[in-house]
């Protein structure tokens, strides 16, 4: 399973590596890892991407939280959240395949932020599984680069009544 | 007034009630030590710095104060992480200060630079480079809060030379804040009161006590607990010395090497009440075979032990002591709710047929056995001694056959299972406790670790005993070698010995040979009233193993015995 957590941080030197070591170390697995300030001053914001069984993610969880420099853990599964993530890819776009590769840049809503006689560069937002589906769809064509960011994520201000 | 930064760290360390120091010097910290006779702080001068690192250890175990040990930059800063990682694994409060070259100099591959914060940062609590003298005190502050409190752990602050040097007002901070780390301490009541409800519900309960217990001194609520409730106790190896080892509700230790009685009464107990204990791979067995009939309640101080290894019905996060006794509490008011007893009184009966049946024991046969050598060291002492070990069968057998009464008195190391431990926690021990006998239980492979301290003890005049069971072999190895190996004894056999009586009397100790049971006793008695430190070579059984065996990744209850 899938889960993204969000794990508030003391900006110290070091926090970075005592987060991934912890990862490292005891075999967790990261597929992605965002860091960047929040509006308090010393404080960052990690979003990590992971996947494991429940009890792979509650050890995680524990494990982060133990982390002296850790303020805090969200995981988000089962909560109502927006999630996002950001990538540029550059697709494979002579005169025969530009306006196919145009049509669905625009069905997904990507921006066209770079142009050449033979490719695009299209960037694209959304959450996890609107960027794999963007990537599918484009593998056709040849992708020559890819940069994405990390997931990041937010709590939704509305919650579903839980039973 | 301002002060330097060596001065200060020393005001610090005097403030949390420091009085000794395991230490080695060098250039990185000489501004340190040259302040250091400036304060009523004694300094022991060591001869390898992982042996500050273990002395400051079983100071701490022994005492239960912080142990702080302090090093140089480089080569004594790596000298330190095999101590630090025993210390981890073992959750001791310690304060390791080192050295570190000045800052202009850091990441420059400066001489003798490590970056030991980083090479510790997997087996520390936490570790912090000190970059500003104005925050001297404060992580000072931190790192022995940290280091004493929630689940303990050693806490490493590493100290440029220049820092060291440098000038600020002192102020010792008063409190300690730290938003991001708050340990619960007072269990969930409600999980407390499903506890009580689980253990009325028992038929066959048992008590599995661990390190915590010793840790939090919880002994006296385990007893009482144990005691009015008529539930038998087995420990961890880290627990011994939880519960009095002569109590006739003791099972003894489990797991790998754990007692016939202990292991069955896991895997056939319908709960279990694990306390401070982590269930580590030597204690469980094959994880699936392990306590399967049991609901387990697992109290613990660390969320993260809880349900690492083993699914938990009833999980407490808390201090055990706290929680042990909120449980007592609870029972209290619910003793008339059951005949705790006669309820149990099939399962007591159950347990001690298991202890007659299969009690540890080992074959006489005329030569020296290293389990009577133990069995022989407690009846001299009468078990009033504090004992450390090294690591392997002398090991095993210190912790079968002493039997143990109280809590601080076995300092072995569990988790990480360090050679070289034993000498230098009875070092610090010996300072925690000048008026006790130190014993050190050692191997002969495990002592040519760390016999340099030799000089340390003989110079402070500490009158530690060493008793060497002496077998030859790296014996443990060997005992699998022998056991799963088809008896391939490679590299086990401990060839090219020292003298180790001679090596005794080089030192400046006294050396003592034992070559024959009859003199077992009588030289024992006399190495131990000499108010010297003292080396006991006794040439024990070479191929005798340790039983009952659970091979590994075997079930708890398939033990091979005697
Ligand atoms: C530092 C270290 N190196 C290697 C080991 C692996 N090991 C475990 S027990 C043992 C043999 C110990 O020999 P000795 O001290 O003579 O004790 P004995 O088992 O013979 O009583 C070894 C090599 C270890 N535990 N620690
Ligand atoms: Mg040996």
């Amino acid at each position: 399973m899938r889960h993204v957590l969000s794990v508030l941080v003391e900006n110290e030197p070091g926090v970075l590596s005592r987060v991934a070591g912890l990862f490292s170390g005891r075999g967790f697995n990261i597929e992605s890892l965002n860091v960047a300030p929040t509006l308090e001053e010393g404080v960052s914001l990690m979003t990590i991407s992971t996947s494991g069984e429940e009890q792979i993610i509650e050890q995680i969880v524990k494990q982060l939280r133990k982390l002296v420099t850790v303020i805090k853990v969200v995981d988000f599964e089962g909560i109502a959240a927006v999630e996002r993530e950001m990538m540029m890819v550059k697709v494979q776009a002579d005169d025969a395949r530009r306006a196919e590769v145009l049509r669905i840049a625009d069905i997904f809503r990507c921006k066209v932020v770079d142009v050449s006689l033979n490719d695009l560069t299209l960037e694209a937002t959304g959450d996890h599984g609107k960027i794999q589906a963007i990537l599918s769809l484009l593998a056709r064509f040849g992708i020559k680069e890819i940069a994405r960011t990390g997931t990041v994520a937010m709590r939704r201000s509305m919650q579903p009544e839980t039973a | 007034m301002e002060l330097n930064g060596a001065r200060i760290l020393l005001e610090c360390l005097k403030r949390e009630g420091v009085d000794v120091l395991f230490g080695y010097p060098g250039g990185a910290v000489i501004d340190i030590y040259d302040e250091l006779p400036r304060h009523d702080i004694r300094h022991v001068l060591v001869r390898h710095e992982q042996a500050a690192v273990h002395a400051a250890d079983g100071f701490a175990r022994a005492s239960g104060k912080v142990g702080v040990c302090l090093v140089t930059s480089g080569p004594g800063a790596t000298n330190t992480v095999t101590g630090i990682a025993t210390a981890y694994a073992d959750s001791i409060p310690m304060v390791v200060l080192t050295g570190q070259v000045p800052t202009p100099l850091i990441g420059n591959d400066a001489f003798q630079e490590v970056d030991i914060v980083g090479i510790t940062r997997p087996c520390t609590k936490h570790n912090y480079l000190v970059k500003d003298v104005r925050d001297l005190a404060r992580v000072l502050r931190q790192a022995f809060y940290l280091a004493r409190s929630g689940r303990p752990g050693p806490v490493l602050v590493d100290l440029p030379k220049d820092v060291m040097q440098a000038k600020t007002e002192f102020a010792w901070p008063e409190d300690v804040k730290l938003r991001s780390y708050n340990p619960t301490y007072r269990p969930n009541l409600n999980q407390l009161r499903r506890a009580v409800e689980a253990l009325i519900e028992a038929k066959r309960p048992l008590f599995f006590a661990g390190g915590g217990v010793v840790m939090s001194d919880a002994s006296e609520e385990l007893g009482w607990l144990a005691r009015t409730l008529s539930i038998p106790v087995t420990s961890t190896l880290m627990g011994l010395g939880a519960f009095p080892g002569d109590d006739p509700l003791w099972l003894g230790m489990i797991g790998m090497h754990g007692t016939y009685a202990g292991n069955k009464a896991v895997n056939n107990a319908d709960c279990i009440v694990a306390v401070g204990a982590r269930f580590d791979d030597r204690v469980t067995g094959r994880l699936s075979a392990f306590a399967s009939g049991a609901r387990i309640i697992h109290i613990d101080i660390d969320p993260t032990s809880i349900r690492k290894n083993v699914q938990v019905d009833i999980p407490v996060v808390g201090d055990c002591r706290k929680a042990l006794a909120g449980i007592r509490e609870i029972a209290t008011t619910r003793l008339a709710e059951k005949d705790w007893a006669t309820a149990h009184e099939p399962w007591l009966a159950q347990v001690s047929a298991w202890r007659t049946e299969q009690p540890l024991t080992y074959v006489k046969n005329g030569s020296i056995k290293p389990q009577q050598v133990v069995e022989t060291i407690f009846s001299i002492t009468r078990g009033d001694a504090i004992v450390t070990t090294e690591v392997g069968q002398n090991q095993m057998w210190t912790a079968q056959f002493f039997t143990f009464r109280k809590p601080r008195t076995l300092l072995t190391s569990g988790g990480l299972g360090t050679m070289g431990y034993g000498f230098p926690a009875a070092i610090g021990a010996q300072f925690a406790f000048p008026d006790k006998l130190v014993i050190d239980m050692a191997g002969d492979g495990s002592i040519q670790m760390n016999i340099q301290e030799l000089a340390t003890a003989v110079c402070n005049k500490l009158p530690i005993k060493i008793v060497i069971l002496n077998n030859g072999y790296l014996g443990m190895v060997r005992q699998w070698q022998e056991l799963f190996y088809q008896r391939n004894y490679c590299a086990t056999c401990m060839e090219a010995q020292p003298d180790f009586v001679k090596l005794a009397e080089a030192y400046g100790a006294e050396g003592y040979r034992i070559t024959e049971a009859g003199e077992l006793e009588s030289t024992l008695r006399a190495a131990f009233a000499s108010p010297h430190t003292a080396v006991i070579d006794v040439r024990v059984e070479r191929e005798e193993n340790v039983y009952p065996m659970v091979p590994a990744g075997a079930a708890l209850d398939e033990m091979l015995l005697v």
